[in-house]
């Protein structure tokens, strides 16, 4: 896929630029979280606790890859379902993050903390976790090994390809 | 009586569950091609052609087609006149999954409870239908199914004066709903009939179609063309972000059902509809 180079992490200027539908390739550094680990970062938040990965600037990729191959950084690993986390995300949005990245629709809630926080969703193409494991470049766990595939990675993009699904207008693709 | 060993078992599910998470049949990427050429939206082309290098990535460098690699259900159908040996089958069908997403490098996507939610580590257990059949064969139909599509699933109780235009309501209410999260273009398994249970079994049966067969009766088979076209006129399109292809099939299995009932059972099967057959 082509599209507009961006390196992460996004600036306000950037976030200004973009409109839903454009085409992104993505490269930089991202984190990666789902289910389990959202809602453990969100209890944190609530009893009044630094949340225990950095918020602030991230770009949250909602995925659980599956197991690396010994000369792989990392199995399959294509997008989830962002919906999931859209009971979260307004808060997370507060706090500093940027960009989320998955696929499908969000909440009117969702929808009005991105304009509010000035913050942008891609959409990465759904099933087809082959062909973007080979954007990532490196990935280590951070946080919540226990969790398995639910565990926080940070990992390094290069050219990952990603549509702008919901902009900082508040305008949706879906 | 024929005697068959539940270590076939093990060894021929844990091979099959390697196999659908790397492998769709051998002409579906290049139906992905066709599809690309013919849609009319450059993005909802690149989708599909994005699709179909994924499946060409996924089988050439065994990594799993997408990284959801599906909670195992397996179908067996048991003759009558088979003897199990060797020891107890369901615990040889958990150990072939066991066995297959471990070497795999297959995600553990199981947890054993749904409250507590601890990954059990190694996917089991699976989902077991199992039916008894006439003859000293056992079928194994090992499929992998994805939880996007599977949460985007319905059971519709209607009512018998719904008919089939109710049925058409709900299977388009269900594709309208499932949307991008269920990775279009889907398959959908529509169960019409039976009771409550014997209706979403009958709908995840549907999925295990082979490709490009249609339902035995031609009633059956020409609702399946209808809805098909009618959810290709959603504009849903490849990832949902829109465009003429938002679905591959639609299967449709009937069965007798109650003088007051219709249920109806929608299950929702991405693009990645992973199953495999073995007949021992």
């Amino acid at each position: 896929m082509d599209g507009k180079r961006i390196s992460l992490p996004l600036t306000d200027e950037v976030i200004d630029t973009l409109r839903v539908g454009d085409k992104v390739l993505l490269s930089g550094e991202m984190t990666v979280a789902r289910d389990a680990a959202h809602k453990r970062i969100y209890e944190a938040i609530l009893s009044g606790e630094e949340p225990p990965v950095d918020l602030k600037g991230a770009v949250i990729y909602y995925m659980g890859p599956s197991p690396a191959r010994e000369d792989r950084p990392i199995g399959s690993a294509g997008p989830t379902t962002s919906g999931r986390m859209d009971k979260y995300t307004p808060t997370f949005l507060s706090l500093g993050v940027r960009a989320t990245v998955g696929k499908g629709a969000r909440s009117a809630e969702v929808t009005e903390a991105i304009v509010k926080n000035h913050a942008v969703y891609f959409a990465a193409v759904g099933g087809c976790g082959a062909l973007l494991s080979k954007c990532i470049t490196s990935s280590r766990v951070i946080c919540y090994p226990d969790l398995g595939a639910e565990a926080v990675l940070r990992i390094t993009v290069e050219d990952f390809p990603v549509i702008v699904a919901v902009d900082c207008t508040g305008s949706s693709i879906y | 009586m024929r005697e068959v060993s539940v270590k076939t078992l093990t060894e021929e599910i844990a091979t099959a569950v390697m196999w659908i998470n790397f492998n769709l049949e051998p002409d579906t990427a290049s139906a992905f091609c066709r599809i690309a050429l013919a849609e009319r939206d450059p993005v909802a082309r690149e989708v599909m052609e994005q699709l179909a290098k994924n499946l060409e990535v996924a089988s050439k460098e065994q990594i799993p087609i997408c990284q959801d690699t599906g909670m195992a259900v397996v179908f067996l159908e048991v003759g009558q006149d088979v003897h199990f040996t060797d020891g107890d089958l369901y615990t040889a069908v958990n150990e072939g999954v066991r066995k297959g997403y471990v070497e795999g490098f297959l995600r553990k996507s199981v947890v054993s409870d749904p409250f507590d939610r601890v990954n059990t580590g190694d996917n089991t257990p699976a989902v077991i239908h199992t039916d008894i059949v006439p003859g000293d064969k056992v079928k194994v139909t090992v499929s992998a199914k994805g939880f996007g599509s599977e949460n985007k699933s319905r059971l519709f109780m209607l009512n018998p004066a719904d008919g089939e235009e109710g049925v058409r309501a709900a299977v388009l209410q269900t594709v309208r709903e499932a949307g991008a999260s269920a990775c279009p273009p889907m398959t959908l398994g529509v169960g019409i009939g039976g009771n409550f249970e014997k209706c979403a079994l009958m709908a995840k049966h549907a999925l295990l179609r082979e490709k490009g067969e249609s339902a035995a009766n031609e009633r059956d088979a020409r609702l399946e063309r209808e809805l098909l076209d009618e959810i290709n006129k959603t504009g849903i399109g490849p990832a949902g972000l829109g465009g003429d292809t938002t679905a591959l099939a639609v299967n449709v299995e009937t069965c007798p059902t109650h003088i007051a009932g219709l249920p109806v059972a929608v299950n929702v099967c991405c693009h990645v509809n992973r199953h495999k057959t073995i007949i021992i």
